[in-house]
């Protein structure tokens, strides 16, 4: 009974723990979503430039758009980090609830970040065969991977308003 | 297969597509005057420059060969595409068993593109040393060089070596996991079905003849096949017509050559979709496809014009381009 006890005091203790998980989370699973999407964009900007180096900066730009759900998971982990007073000094007393709440909070951006880089990525790729063939249509080759972005941007603001209004 | 690993290949191909002949170009080549004007419209394209080889097929060539160190360099694995190569491997099985046999050496007569050369096969032949041969060719190449030593049968060692041929596409395609060259490998099979009917329609060739020459395939049954060749190109049509090859059973009664472009532009519009693919090794063999196809109809245009064609005529024979 008193081991249960104790596991149980450690679990509650662990508040900033849960609440730095979830920065973690938000900069880990985003940046790893952006790295991959802008892998695969870059595999395919490098395919086109070897053949025709004159549509460096339109491919350039396919592919730094799957860079975003990174920054994007950068300002949640800053947030998180800002509210639980790990950055700015006087680090909160978090109660396990409240790092709980804070680590959910932070899933929304990590989750839908990982997947619609690497979505965005192949999209952004696809885009750049779309270059290759017609350089003239920048613009609405633009567009595809860009609606990609609109999930992740909603996501960010959840994540955004959830950690902003939990209260420590 | 992990078809992002293709990533980088297909972008270089969409790059490469923007250069390709389209069908507004292959009418202009046709108007061209003269071979010469021909030429310099391909260099402008950045066809490898008439003037400094010899004649036009070296031109072809260098072309073929453009191809595929293209697509030896950007390829995950090459060995997806040999299917690719089977025609022209057994084209110079066939030309090494006959160039053994008539103990004719030297000449022009195989394809340097291929992935087995020439020279070995000689070797390979000369010495009867058929296992060093590959898949299925060790078999087909002891068949068709005895047949031809006690028929002197050239027709018989062709079929023995072109079945042997159309089976080994025919596994290609079942075995590959790209559906492309599944397409690719069923509908090519398919339509040399329908031109050895044909051909054997129209010279009369036995029931066991066209049964040693054609390929089992899923969208044809050979049987009612050769049996409809039996009974003329008609029938053939009539059989046809209730296939996926329809279009084929209407063409044939046009002409033979319009007959021989469907077959061509059969197999463009399997890969055509490859044109919306971003991934995978599809877009690869498509190019392919494409690049032989395009080569082949620049070829029947230079040689019609060489030969004094009029422009109609050459304009019945040029294939549908894939860019």
């Amino acid at each position: 009974m008193e081991l249960l006890n104790g596991i149980g005091d450690f679990l509650g203790s662990l508040g900033t723990v849960y609440a730095l998980l979830g920065a973690a989370v938000a900069v880990f699973l985003a940046g790893a979503g952006s790295a991959i999407g802008v892998g695969i964009a870059g595999q395919a900007a490098s395919g086109v430039v070897s053949e025709n180096p004159s549509l460096f900066a339109k491919v350039l730009i396919m592919q730094l758009l799957p860079g975003t759900q990174g920054l994007y998971g950068l300002i949640i982990g800053f947030v998180t980090l800002s509210k639980i007073g790990i950055i700015g000094g006087g680090a909160a007393d978090l109660s396990a609830s409240t790092g709980l709440l804070i680590l959910m909070a932070c899933l929304p951006i990590g989750i839908v970040g990982l997947i619609s880089g690497k979505s965005q990525g192949k999209t952004a790729a696809a885009s750049i065969g779309i270059l290759a063939k017609r350089p003239d249509q920048f613009g609405k080759a633009m567009l595809f991977p860009a609606m990609v972005e609109t999930y992740a941007i909603l996501a960010l603001l959840i994540s955004f308003l959830a950690v902003s209004g939990i209260q420590v | 297969m992990n078809d992002l690993e293709y990533t980088y290949a297909v972008a270089r191909i969409r790059a490469l597509e923007a250069s390709m002949l389209n069908d507004s170009d292959i009418e202009k080549l046709v108007s061209c005057r003269s071979v010469g004007e021909c030429f310099q419209m391909l260099g402008e394209r950045g066809w490898e420059d008439a003037s400094s080889l010899t004649d036009a097929e070296s031109v072809f060539k260098a072309e073929e060969e453009k191809t595929w160190s293209v697509i030896k360099a950007i390829a995950p694995d090459i060995g997806v595409f040999d299917v690719f190569l089977y025609s022209k491997n057994y084209h110079n099985l066939k030309a090494a068993v006959k160039a053994v046999y008539t103990e004719a050496h030297g000449g022009n007569i195989f394809f340097k593109s291929a992935s087995l050369s020439g020279e070995y096969l000689m070797s390979v032949i000369e010495n009867r040393e058929f296992f060093r041969l590959p898949g299925n060719m060790p078999d087909a190449a002891r068949e068709a060089y005895e047949t031809l030593l006690h028929t002197r049968d050239g027709q018989l060692c062709d079929i023995i070596i072109d079945r042997a041929m159309l089976d080994a596409v025919r596994e290609a395609g079942e075995r590959s996991e790209c559906a492309a060259i599944s397409d690719y490998a069923e509908c090519l099979v398919a339509t040399s079905d329908i031109k050895i009917a044909v051909r054997c329609a129209k010279t009369g060739k036995r029931a066991d003849f066209m049964k040693k020459a054609m390929a089992p395939c899923a969208t044809l049954s050979c049987d009612s096949l050769s049996e409809s060749a039996l009974k003329g190109l008609d029938a053939i049509c009539e059989y046809l017509s209730q296939t996926a090859y329809s279009k084929g059973a209407e063409v044939l009664s046009v002409s033979p050559s319009a007959f021989e472009r469907w077959c061509d532009e059969r197999l463009i519009d399997a890969l055509r979709p490859q044109k919306y693919n971003a991934f995978s090794a599809g877009p690869l063999a498509a190019y392919i496809v494409a690049r032989e196809n395009e080569i082949k109809t620049v070829r029947i245009i230079v040689t019609g014009k060489q030969n004094g064609f009029s422009d109609g005529v050459i304009r019945e024979r040029v294939r549908s381009m894939y860019a």
